[in-house]
């Protein structure tokens, strides 16, 4: 699991003593080489033909929130928005549920309850995007537009997220959407994180008297604190590349609404809906900058989220034994 | 035992070099994906007149259509927009656009009740200009008189994946207001002034059925199959009409006489009584001049068949046929393929 640690490496720079050693650290080498290569390829090809675009608009492209593909004026600000505050909002429901779930799979739960419960997780985590979307359309958001959001606007109203007309599709339904989305994700690797810390470290933390909470708390969470991490990230990676289920229910609006209520688009959403009519070379080049831009917006939030990770528990635990 | 065996395997053998090695044509296409039902069933049909030749369709859009056949990597191409002089130049020879079959957009809302609405482009066109935003506005009032509209917001819905229906529609609009074109234009895809976007008809329709007071537009064909209400249309001489199969072959009857040779035409606001305004032809791609004689051939065949016996299957799926006129001038634009100058089509 690439995702809990790294593992020690056991005399990684021996010399290989005989030539199948030697056969698989050619071919494990080139398996790795392969995957920053195809990395690399990808930058360069979108760096290629976003290139018009780049030319026309220069910075201008991350400063202008104008998406006009009849006049050919193309800024990023509205889907570099609804992206970030979608994921961010599916990563606030779906964070303390995943990984809520996770603990009591790993330490609560009786037994016998366990894999059943596992393999519904893993069945929700196959249900193809497509599924939610429609099911957003026609469940998620007259359920929010009729009950959820006149509800909110009553009581929260007074917050600038909590207003405008119910439309039930906007920003809200597309982050629950991810949010039902990226739960199974977050538990299901969380669980294997929480199974991965030995059970000596909880019987040290009874041993002291700590109650179950205190146990968990102290010795299970923080013990496997940078594989939560991983399981959280995987979740965000699936969030902000989501486009599908997106689409059917953000609302597709370029535009930078604070409200929760309105209607917002996201990167992957623009060029799932506009890259197979797109015919001018500039506006297929906008299009492709877009995607070179979710890959950046992909990578500076994972950095970002190590970051934040080291920056509170030092470098990154051995978890597995 | 092991005789019959061999025996059965040997047959089997035989058989499967007995097959005749029939030299199939193989026709690839791409573009369009309004027109995808249609031509499925065209290309399936046509196996039985002319078992030499398949055709393979990918609908990836009008614009993948026009890229493809620019490049030459298809042998045809299909768009719901014609190309425009620009792109035209671009291809390496001449390309001619064949029309097939037209299809209508419609408006469709959600009211209490479902009444019969009519519109004029004038109201439309400042409703997805955000200038008019309630039903009981006194612009719509006045068009539907007996009708109870309710003080309510209209919410527009529109597509929001690129789009031929979305074309027809903006170019109807920018016809008939004069703002619309200055401000939003025509395109597959525009800058919307108000309004949610929802992914294909389903998704414009799912959302006009989810949220009352919701106005938005669909093909014809998804309102009909899905008993969407809709709203009729006052067209150029003044009538409203409500959008039907008849009255969208209408519109390209009356498009007929000031037919420019190359079907390059917009069938939006046609004369014509009976015409419904917010129509369009959706077109074939093919090379004037085709580089490879039996595909050639076979193509013009095709788009013969295609616009005289496959016209009956029209109906059925929800496309208006062309009208006759129509049709005479197709025949004469067919008989202009060659293959090195040479007519590909002469004996008819």
């Amino acid at each position: 699991m690439a995702v809990v640690a790294a593992v020690p490496r056991v005399e990684a720079q021996a010399a290989p003593r005989n030539f199948g050693d030697q056969v698989l650290r050619f071919v494990m080498r080139a398996a790795a080489l392969t995957l920053v290569l195809l990395v690399l390829a990808m930058i360069a090809s979108m760096l290629h033909a976003s290139w018009p675009a780049m030319r026309a608009f220069g910075w201008r492209f991350l400063a202008s929130s104008t998406w006009d593909p009849v006049a050919e004026q193309f800024g990023a600000i509205p889907f570099v928005y609804g992206t970030l505050l979608s994921s961010l909002l599916a990563l606030l429901i779906a964070v303390p549920l995943g990984i809520g779930a996770a603990i009591y799979l790993a330490e609560l739960a009786p037994a016998w309850i366990r894999p059943p419960i596992a393999f519904l997780v893993e069945l929700v985590a196959a249900v193809p995007s497509v599924i939610y979307g429609l099911w957003g359309i026609f469940v998620l958001a007259p359920l929010l537009r009729v009950w959820v959001q006149p509800a909110l606007g009553k009581t929260l109203g007074f917050l600038p997220l909590f207003q405008g007309p119910p439309y039930g599709v906007g920003m809200l339904a597309a982050g629950i959407i991810l949010a039902i989305m990226i739960v199974p994700y977050i538990t299901a690797v969380s669980r294997e994180v929480l199974l991965a810390v030995p059970t000596s470290q909880r019987e040290a933390a009874l041993a002291l008297g700590a109650t179950r909470w205190e146990t968990t708390r102290i010795a299970v969470l923080r013990y496997g604190r940078s594989g939560l991490v991983g399981a959280i990230l995987l979740g965000l990676g699936r969030a902000l590349g989501e486009t599908m289920a997106v689409t059917m229910v953000i609302g597709n609006r370029p535009e930078v609404a604070l409200s929760l209520f309105a209607p917002g688009y996201t990167m992957a959403s623009v060029i799932a809906n506009e890259f197979a009519e797109a015919t001018s070379d500039l506006y297929l080049a906008a299009l492709i900058e877009i995607g070179l831009l979710l890959f950046v917006v992909t990578v500076v939030v994972n950095a970002l989220a190590r970051l934040l990770v080291w920056s509170v528990g030092g470098p990154v635990k051995v978890v597995r034994e | 035992m092991k005789t019959a065996w061999i025996t059965a395997l040997s047959l089997l053998a035989a058989s499967a070099f007995a097959q005749p090695a029939a030299a199939q044509t193989l026709i690839n296409g791409a573009g369009a994906t309004f027109p995808y039902p249609i031509y499925s069933k065209w290309f399936d049909e046509y196996t039985k007149v002319d078992p030499e030749v398949r055709f393979n369709y990918q609908s990836i859009g009008s614009g993948g259509g026009i890229k493809q056949v620019t490049a030459r990597t298809v042998d045809f191409g299909a768009t719901d927009g014609p190309m425009n002089d620009e792109q035209l130049k671009a291809a390496p020879s001449e390309l001619l656009h064949i029309p097939t079959v037209m299809g209508a957009v419609v408006a469709t809302y959600n009211l209490p009740g479902s009444p019969k609405l009519k519109f004029t482009g004038d109201v439309l066109a400042d409703i997805f200009l955000g200038k008019i935003t309630k039903w009981n506005d006194a612009k719509i009032a006045a068009l539907n008189a007996g009708v109870s509209l309710p003080d309510q917001p209209i919410v527009v819905v529109h597509r929001s994946d690129g789009s031929g229906t979305t074309y027809i529609w903006v170019d109807y609009l920018s016809k008939i207001s004069s703002e619309w074109d200055k401000k939003v234009g025509r395109g597959t895809s525009v800058n919307w002034p108000v309004g949610l976007g929802g992914k294909g008809n389903e998704g414009v329709s799912g959302q006009v059925k989810n949220q009352p007071g919701a106005l938005g537009y669909v093909e014809l064909a998804y309102a009909v199959k899905n008993n969407l209400p809709v709203a009729a249309v006052k067209n150029a001489a003044d009538k409203f009409v409500a959008p039907s199969i008849a009255s969208t072959t209408a519109a390209a009857a009356g498009a007929a006489k000031n037919m420019p040779d190359d079907f390059r035409v917009s069938l939006t606001n046609p004369p014509g009584d009976e015409a419904y305004p917010i129509a369009s032809f959706t077109w074939l791609l093919v090379y004037k001049d085709q580089p490879n004689e039996l595909k050639g051939r076979a193509i013009a065949k095709f788009l013969w068949w295609m616009s005289h016996e496959g016209q009956k299957y029209a109906d059925d799926l929800l496309y208006a046929p062309l009208p006759t006129p129509v049709v005479k001038q197709i025949e004469a634009k067919i008989k202009q393929i060659t293959y090195q100058g040479k007519p590909l089509l002469v004996a008819r």
